[in-house]
């Protein structure tokens, strides 16, 4: 059933400027799901990366045998794991790290797949053969050994890189060694990860690059560039949004599997990831060591999806009256 | 001629974040046996909704049936059970739809979709169902049908696939065929030639016809009635040779002097101004009155809906001053 | 005023190539509006894409004021798509749904002036608005807040905006409902008038193409088989698929009393 729109022109007063962006965000504001998901992921943010920098936080790292595995308590508020370490220094601590990976490696990720399946999808004929080839190959190629074998051969490029910037701004080399030294893994998983992205918009663009706004946009000689940067790949966003949110907690899971083989985060450094794996191995003797890491991950995946759906309709100008 | 199919003050709204759209408020109209008797309106008038109702298709929520009856042969349908209702569905009536694309299974083949309602309605199967779905496609002017019953949907051209669609919906012989815009998607040749195969079919197994469509021309040669709905009401109703020959109300008169078939050539084509009213906050009194030009917008009702009143046998128009009388420009023309 | 000489255009379909356009030849002159009727797959779509230099043709050649436009290098081609612009059938299809009427219109605008910027393009764009019948405060809202009909209006403006020498519209009203087709139809006929637009006008309904066209051409199977003026066609078809064309059209009775 067609509902008919009716604008009584003549008793409104002329309207604003409007732009999809500044547009998605009144909707936004609007959505409770999404702003809460969104208040819920500022807390965890600022958590991470304003409270380590109290002095009252116990160090992540040390360690104190006789206090390990204690409950919760005034000086360990989370308690303290099988080597007597601060648990909820050590999960914001570790916080920053998976927060910084899944950002990082997934903006990558979207930076190849959205440009790779967008051009592949508009350009079509051989450009297209071309780039999903390649798509097709690096899916087939085992994704853990070329990660360890790419992040392997950075390793010394890293080191390099570490010691530039210690001398360029002076910072303790300790503070930003754990980062510094996952610029591999980043670069790595980012590079390797936009493989099912590219294909989603690929599918996307081709369908939008068949509507007459795009045909009535080629008429007016307008650059391909501007054509599938303005008029399609705006009408895809729905479903990149929804993939970037869920890519940004799988990340964050496989930074765990790499750390463990040796590739990612190394100790005493941790991650959420690391934490929970940790946890689940000693989840009979403490529980505690994979409930409390476990709530901020699942707290920060679900805030994710929340704000994630709430982004996807906030950009479609047809989700909501405005 | 007994009557089929009578709709009583058939009411159905739609329960949206936007507040309640009535769709369909207070429609009443008959079909006779063996009639072919058409809806015309625009979309939103109502028309779809009113047919897809008969049939139990109104999704629920957020529509609401309201009040009024259908009655067919005796039954309400708007009273029946998914189990009762599915007892009328494609065998005592069936539905025809715009696009035949999308209503066929590009996946099956056009004898399987033609032998499926004989197996679920009659209980025929195997080669006495093929011979019955052969006959059907030879009926609806498919040459060598024999061949062609074996083919899939998308190596029919768009003419041929409303005929197999036709084909399918009359192969349990239906007492009501309900055809819902079955011509807009086709060219005109093809239109020809599909309204020709409903009417003879019509005429041959004496099935009945509501045919929906927005185009007056159509109406005009396949309908033995005519019910104009406008903003989900009747706006006027009566056989198709009275409603021609003297058009009453405002947005019949409208419709009919809006076709650029009825003007000289550079002569300003007459067209109802503005657009229908949001279903949602329909005004009190007529609902015509802002778009009323033809008549005189002045004397319409303001303060209640106008009742629709029989002015002559059978014809039945909305008794609202304004929208009956002429305009004195266009009495002159 | 715009030419076309022996195009042809073929599609391949498995293994055979198909006709889709069968060397045509037509001319329009400026200031006119040519009908271009027939049935869906006879080669009107591919041959308006071929005008709208979209799609080139296998052979034959497109000239616009005297300039072969078959002749020039891609890069030209882009420049001389502003001089032909169209509008599409369905008038929700062919708005960019993420972008307000202002951008979409703007950006039309400014492909013609690339000067155009802040207040003056805001002028022009309210300008065009009231052109087409629309209020010039409603252009920072989105296609989905307009109705079939306003939509379709946007669409005209868009094609106008910037300034083309052809106007191609394919089928713009056969989506509408009828009492909005007569406005649409309305608002061309005036814009033609006013701003001496030349249009080709594409259409399956006969009654739409006889009441608005000057000129007809009827197409069949990738071919022209008759034209000539408008009138002369309808009332005196001589080829048979013509007469087979306007025998199938449904009729209106004339009303015996006043309407």
């Amino acid at each position: 059933m067609e509902n008919s729109t009716t604008i009584q022109a003549a008793n409104e007063p002329a309207e604003a400027g409007r732009s999809l962006w500044g547009d998605a965000w009144i909707r936004l504001r609007h959505n409770r799901a999404a702003m809460g998901g969104c208040a819920i992921l500022a807390i965890i943010v600022l958590l991470c990366f304003i409270i380590p920098f109290f002095p009252f936080l116990p160090d992540p790292a040390a360690q104190s045998l006789p206090n390990k595995n204690a409950g919760p308590s005034m000086s360990h508020w989370m308690g303290t794991d099988h080597l007597g370490r601060d648990l909820f220094s050590r999960i914001l601590h570790g916080g920053r790290i998976s927060i910084l990976v899944g950002l990082i490696t997934t903006l990558v990720s979207l930076t190849i797949g959205v440009s790779v399946g967008a051009i592949a999808g508009y350009a079509g004929g051989r450009v297209d053969a071309l780039l999903m080839r390649t798509v097709d190959v690096l899916y087939s190629l085992p994704f853990l050994v070329i990660v360890i074998l790419f992040s392997a051969l950075a390793k010394g490029y890293t080191n390099d890189f570490t010691e530039w910037v210690v001398s360029l701004t002076g910072i303790n080399q300790d503070a930003i060694a754990p980062f510094t030294s996952l610029i591999p893994l980043f670069i790595a998983i980012g590079a390797l990860s936009w493989l099912n992205i590219s294909r989603i918009v690929r599918a996307s663009v081709q369908d939008i690059a068949s509507r007459e706004f795009v045909e009535a946009a080629r008429s007016l000689g307008l650059s391909h560039g501007r054509i599938l940067f303005r008029h399609i790949v705006p009408n895809a966003i729905g479903p990149i949004v929804v993939y970037a949110t869920l890519t940004i907690p799988s990340v964050m899971l496989f930074e765990a599997t790499l750390s463990f083989l040796g590739m990612g985060v190394q100790p005493p450094y941790s991650s959420w990831g690391i934490l929970i794996k940790d946890g689940a191995d000693r989840m009979l003797s403490n529980s505690a060591l994979l409930v409390f890491p476990s709530i901020f991950f699942i707290l920060t995946l679900l805030s994710l999806n929340f704000l994630g759906d709430g982004l996807r309709d906030a950009l479609d100008p047809k989700s909501a009256k405005s | 001629m007994s009557t089929l199919l009578d709709i009583q003050d058939l009411k159905i709204h739609f329960h949206t974040r936007d507040g309640v759209v009535k769709a369909v408020d207070g429609v009443s109209l008959k079909v006779e046996q063996g009639e072919i008797a058409g809806i015309v309106g625009e979309s939103g008038s109502g028309k779809s909704v009113t047919a897809y109702s008969l049939l139990g298709l109104i999704p629920m929520p957020p529509g609401k049936i309201e009040g009024g009856r259908a009655l067919f042969q005796g039954t309400d349908l708007l009273r029946l059970s998914e189990r009762e209702i599915n007892q009328f569905r494609g065998r005592k009536i069936s539905m025809i739809f715009q696009d035949p694309m999308t209503s066929l299974n590009p996946y099956l083949r056009v004898s399987t979709q033609l032998t499926e309602p004989l197996a679920i309605h009659e209980r025929l199967h195997g080669k006495p169902a093929l011979h019955r779905a052969i006959e059907a496609l030879e009926q609806v002017g498919i040459e060598n049908a024999e061949k062609r019953i074996h083919s899939y949907p998308h190596e029919f051209s768009g003419g041929m696939r409303q005929r197999v669609m036709i084909a399918m919906a009359l192969i349990t012989k239906p007492d009501l065929l309900i055809a819902d815009e079955p011509t807009t998607a086709l060219d005109v040749t093809v239109q020809k030639q599909v309204l020709d195969v409903i009417r003879n079919l019509q005429k041959e197994t004496g099935t009945a016809v509501i045919f929906i469509t927005h185009d007056l021309a159509v109406v005009h040669e396949m309908c033995d009635s005519v019910n104009v709905l406008y903003a989900g009401r009747l706006i006027e109703s009566a056989p198709t040779a009275e409603l021609f020959h003297k058009p009453l109300h405002a947005y019949t008169r409208g419709l009919y002097k809006s076709n650029p078939g009825t003007h000289r050539k550079g002569e300003d084509l007459y067209s109802i101004p503005g657009l229908p009213p949001d279903l949602s906050r329909l005004p009190a009194g007529c609902s015509f009155r802002a778009r009323n030009t033809l008549g005189d917008a002045s004397l319409c009702l303001t303060d209640r809906q106008p009742e629709l009143i029989e002015i002559q046998a059978g014809h039945f128009v909305q008794n609202c001053p304004g929208c009956l009388a002429r305009h004195e420009a266009a009495v002159v023309s | 005023m715009l030419e076309l000489k022996n195009i042809r255009k073929t599609f391949r379909k498995g293994k055979e190539s198909v006709y889709a356009v069968n060397d045509v030849s037509l001319n329009i002159q400026a200031g006119e509006i040519l009908g271009l009727v027939g049935e869906s797959g006879c080669g009107k779509s591919t041959l308006s894409r071929i005008i709208m230099q979209l799609l080139l043709p296998d052979s034959g050649s497109v000239h616009l004021n005297g300039t072969n436009l078959s002749a020039l290098p891609l890069s030209a081609i882009r420049h001389h798509r502003l001089d032909f612009q169209m509008v599409f059938q369905d008038p929700y299809a062919s708005l960019n749904p993420r972008l307000t009427i202002f951008s979409t219109l703007g950006e039309a605008l400014q492909q013609r002036h690339p000067q155009l910027k802040g207040d003056e393009l805001r002028q022009r764009v309210g300008t065009l608005l009231e052109m087409v019948g629309l209020s010039s405060r409603l252009m920072q809202r989105y296609p989905h807040e307009f109705s079939g009909g306003q939509r379709q209006r946007i669409a005209i403006a868009r094609a106008l905006a910037p300034e083309p020498r052809i106007i191609i519209a394919d089928e713009p009203v056969s989506a509408l409902d009828v009492s909005i087709q007569s406005q649409i139809l309305n608002l061309l006929r005036h814009l033609q008038k006013d701003l001496g637009l030349t249009m080709l006008f594409i259409s399956h309904d006969l009654s739409v193409v006889r009441y608005l066209a000057d000129r007809i051409v009827v197409m069949y199977r990738g071919k022209i088989v008759e034209s000539g003026d408008a009138e002369e066609v309808f009332d005196h078809p001589k080829e048979a698929y013509t007469r087979q064309l306007l025998a199938a059209v449904p009729k209106l009775p004339s009303v015996v009393g006043p309407v």
